[in-house]
């Protein structure tokens, strides 16, 4: 028995030994990158400007492309809380000569926007180089993405209105940025030893076991006008076992359940064809909410096959002057039965 | 996530309006139902459902008894009539849902688990929490590549790029982990928000993963760890989320690629078909869809990790690069938004986990905090796995107030709400490990309430 375990260890120790100078051992696994696909996919930009692309943008050119590619979603001036929270506001001059968002103590702005917290301005390139417009991700050239976040900047007064930002001056402009001070790493979550104290955590629970306190608190619970926003709990809970959910909010919802079938069917397809990215059942998002579509076409005849074709087709003008997207892979099958469900109400079931 | 301002004692106002007026109003309006208006509605719910004789003949006996019901006199299904099982109809409550409100667009958002009506520690594959930054995908595994680069050439030997071919090949670890998403119970830092354990820890899953350690992959691109003390993780969503995480713990072998959950391949909603397993860590630096690895010498400050993922203290700063995700636990039954059938014995239960361990211990208290006492923890107990607890219960009928705590191998002790707030406040959204209350009313009725 003694000698099998020991076996076993050294076994074990050859495999760390084996593992630590492993490099050619997984013959024939993978091979080497070309110069071209790195370029392609190394596009991260750290707080050091470390892969920041050369080029520069002017405060106008970002007013244009923001007003053509983002404005829809996050409003002409970043303010808009209909899709994300305000890109910008809420950081003053004073912010900018400390930098120390105030309103982050205070409290004094209704939202949190992203220029108030943001410490770094390479996050900001990085993040709009590799992930906005949020549908059509990685469409952006350096030179656009400079002069968008030019204007985002002069909109919180960071920069002036005549100002190009561009490569060279990015260090500059890190220098003024309103929360540029506000982070800390001085805690006990980072779970390596480059960063924070270690690991020492900052609270501590006791484990007192009898008469721990005299008398229980409770400082908090769900409002009565909270209690059906959540639907029919009754519908989310098991009905069988120790407990049932309680009886709340629409108490129709669960009826149809049984039914699941095309409505969840076409529901899917919305989701995955990426409808709701752009509509909301009961809200405007890029395009009209479902709901404002169903009062608009309520009862006419033709509109089935006049919507379908649309939204095979793309188009603007009906709604405003942001265009929806052609969606040629869509089947007519689909394309009617995504309408007739948005036409019906948009059912969840 | 979102980041709105609290007003203690109330509902949390969200930014995108948690209740439209109309709704306040009607739901003011309707009131609170008592138990017995739960009971007559399960009642009534019952008798529509039964045959009517039933009633009849309960005297001489269960009519499940005395007639046999159709599935004991007739013939099932064939096999495979479901190539790909689903659960019993009567199972279709427990699913992944939204909580209205919490955020303005679905491609940018949070399915929760239903925590209620799991039992063990696996959470099933389909029930396992949503969060997406950019909508999910439905990747083609054949064209997937993960590349190995360094933020210097020096830092690494080669450069490399692996196909899913390649990875499944290498040699391979199978472990158990908890996910949880850094904000799960974030709505509730002020004040109580929402009603059931679902929506207030469904942030939280644990499954058995399969993959590769980063360690052997870093290995074989010839790495130089004394130079790279960080590496990023990038998908291949349209988010491209990235993080940075500790070399160190890629070094302990605990970082792996995983392309396997729950004996299956990843759920396409997981990041199908690979993603990275960072045991401990917030649900966010398990980037799915897992296309780059980038070693350097420096964090990244990526959009998440330099805009959201950060902690909002009193004094106005905010914490970067807090990733462990630090001793909790819940109980889940019974939990709120429930009813208690009657007075009697229950089995009550839940899970606790550690981002630093193992846990150790769970306690569990009755009357708000005053006493407790120890729970059973089922094994085996895992290191940053759920773990689940259970003890026994027998309500009389008279107000109680539920609450579990943890402690795990640091010796770390699961906070009370006081003891959080004191020093990080109300407005940090994420890390809230604070110790759940659940107070049962004297109709049995289970709520979310919070106690210092
Ligand atoms: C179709 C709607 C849409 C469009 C168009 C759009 N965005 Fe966004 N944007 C979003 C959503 C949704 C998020 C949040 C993503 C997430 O949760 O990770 C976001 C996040 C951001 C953020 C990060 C904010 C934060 O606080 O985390 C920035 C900066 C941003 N967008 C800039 C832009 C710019 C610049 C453009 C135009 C080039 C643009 N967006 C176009 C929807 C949009
Ligand atoms: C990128 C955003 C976007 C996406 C994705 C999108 N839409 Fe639209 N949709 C719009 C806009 C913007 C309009 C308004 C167009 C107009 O004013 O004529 C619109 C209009 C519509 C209308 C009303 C058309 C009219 O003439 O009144 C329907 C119906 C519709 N969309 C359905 C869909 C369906 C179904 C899908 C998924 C296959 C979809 N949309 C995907 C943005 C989008």
């Amino acid at each position: 028995m003694s000698r099998f375990s020991e076996s076993l260890l050294v076994l074990a120790l050859a495999g760390l030994s084996l593992s630590a100078q492993a490099f050619d051992t997984y013959k024939g696994l993978g091979r080497p990158a070309t110069a071209a696909e790195l370029k392609a996919w190394d596009i991260d930009v750290r707080p050091d400007f470390k892969g920041l692309p050369k080029g520069s943008g002017s405060v106008d050119l970002g007013s244009e492309v923001f007003e053509a590619r983002c404005a829809s979603c996050h409003g002409s001036f970043g303010e808009s809380n209909e899709v994300f929270t305000p890109l910008v506001g809420g950081t003053t001059r004073e912010d900018i000569k400390t930098g120390h968002v105030k309103s982050l103590v205070d409290g004094s702005a209704p939202q949190r926007s992203t220029l108030m917290k943001v410490a770094t301005i390479s996050t900001l390139f990085d993040y709009i180089q590799r992930a906005m417009p949020w549908t059509e991700p990685k469409s952006l050239k350096p030179d656009e993405v400079y002069g968008i976040l030019a204007y985002l900047l002069n909109l919180a007064e960071v920069v002036p209105a005549d100002f190009v930002l561009s490569d060279q001056n990015m260090a500059e402009v890190q220098k003024l940025m309103p929360n540029r001070n506000g982070m800390t790493t001085e805690h006990g979550m980072w779970p390596g030893k480059g960063m924070g104290n270690g690991g020492k955590p900052d609270v501590k629970g006791v484990a007192c076991m009898r008469n721990c306190k005299t008398q229980v608190q409770l400082v908090s619970s769900l409002p009565d006008y909270a209690a059906d926003a959540h639907g029919n709990l009754a519908e989310q809970n098991r009905e069988v076992g120790p407990a049932r959910g309680k009886v709340t909010g629409n108490r129709e919802a669960g009826k149809a359940a049984e039914s699941i079938s095309e409505n969840a069917r076409v529901q899917q397809l919305a989701q995955s064809t990426g409808c709701m990215a752009c509509h909301g059942v009961n809200a405007r998002i890029v395009g009209p909410g479902y709901n404002e579509v169903l009062a608009r076409y309520k009862g006419q005849a033709d509109a089935e096959t006049k919507l379908a074709q649309k939204v095979k087709a793309g188009g603007a003008g009906v709604w405003g002057s942001v265009p929806m997207p052609p969606h040629p892979q869509l089947s007519d099958a689909d394309a009617t039965a995504l309408v007739k469900w948005i036409l019906s109400g948009a059912p969840a079931k | 996530m979102t980041e709105p301002g609290q007003k203690p004692g109330r509902l949390r106002p969200a930014p995108e309006n948690f209740l439209s007026e109309a709704e306040v109003k009607e739901v003011a309006r309707q009131g609170a139902s008592s138990r017995r208006n739960f009971l007559r509605n399960s009642f009534i719910a019952a008798a529509g459902a039964m045959a009517a004789p039933a009633l009849a003949r309960a005297a001489e006996g269960d009519p499940n008894i005395l007639g046999n019901p159709p599935w004991t006199t007739s013939l099932g299904m064939p096999v495979a009539a479901n190539p790909y099982g689903l659960p019993s109809k009567y199972e279709r409550n427990l699913v992944r849902r939204e909580s209205p409100g919490l955020t303005r667009v679905s491609g940018s958002s949070v399915a929760f688990t239903p925590l209620q009506g799991l039992f063990g520690i696996i959470t099933p594959s389909g029930l396992h929490f949503e969060r997406h930054h950019q909508g999910w995908h439905d990747v083609d595994p054949s064209k997937h590549r993960l590349m190995i680069n360094g933020s210097e050439p020096g830092f690494l030997k080669t450069a490399k790029v692996y196909t899913m071919d390649d990875i499944m090949r290498l040699p391979s670890v199978s472990r158990i982990h908890f996910i949880e998403c850094g904000a799960n119970t974030g709505m509730e830092w002020g004040n109580v928000a929402v009603p059931t354990v679902q929506y207030s820890h469904g942030m939280l899953s644990c499954s058995e993963f399969t993959g590769v350690p980063l360690r052997l992959l870093l290995e074989d691109c010839g790495v130089d760890f004394r130079k790279c003390r960080y590496v990023l993780a990038e998908g291949a969503d349209g988010s491209s989320m990235t993080r940075t995480i500790p070399m160190e713990m890629v070094e302990s072998g605990e970082v792996f690629v995983a392309y396997g959950m729950n004996g299956e391949m990843l759920r396409p909603e997981n990041g199908y078909p690979l993603r990275l397993v960072v045991p401990g860590v917030q649900g966010v630096s398990w980037v799915k869809w897992l296309r780059r690895i980038e070693v350097g010498d420096q964090p990244w400050a990526t959009k998440d990790e330099a805009v959201h993922y950060i902690d909002l203290l009193p004094d106005g700063q905010h914490r970067q690069y807090t990733s462990v995700q630090e001793c909790k636990s819940v109980i889940t039954s019974p939990s709120g938004g429930q009813m208690l059938l009657d007075t009697g014995f229950y089995n009550v239960t839940g899970i606790a986990w550690s981002g630093r361990g193992k846990v150790t211990r769970v306690d569990v208290s009755f009357d708000g905090g005053i006493n407790w006492q120890v729970a059973r923890l089922e094994g085996p107990i895992q290191s940053k796995a759920l773990t689940r607890f259970n003890v026994n219960w027998v309500w009389d009928g008279k107000p109680a107030i539920l609450q579990s705590r943890a402690v795990d191998e640091t010796g770390y002790v699961q906070p009370s709400y006081g003891q959080l707030r004191a020093v990080r406040g109300t407005k940090s959204i994420y890390h809230n490990n604070a110790i759940q209350s659940w107070k049962v009313s004297e109709t049995g009725e289970v709520s979310n309430v919070q106690v210092l």
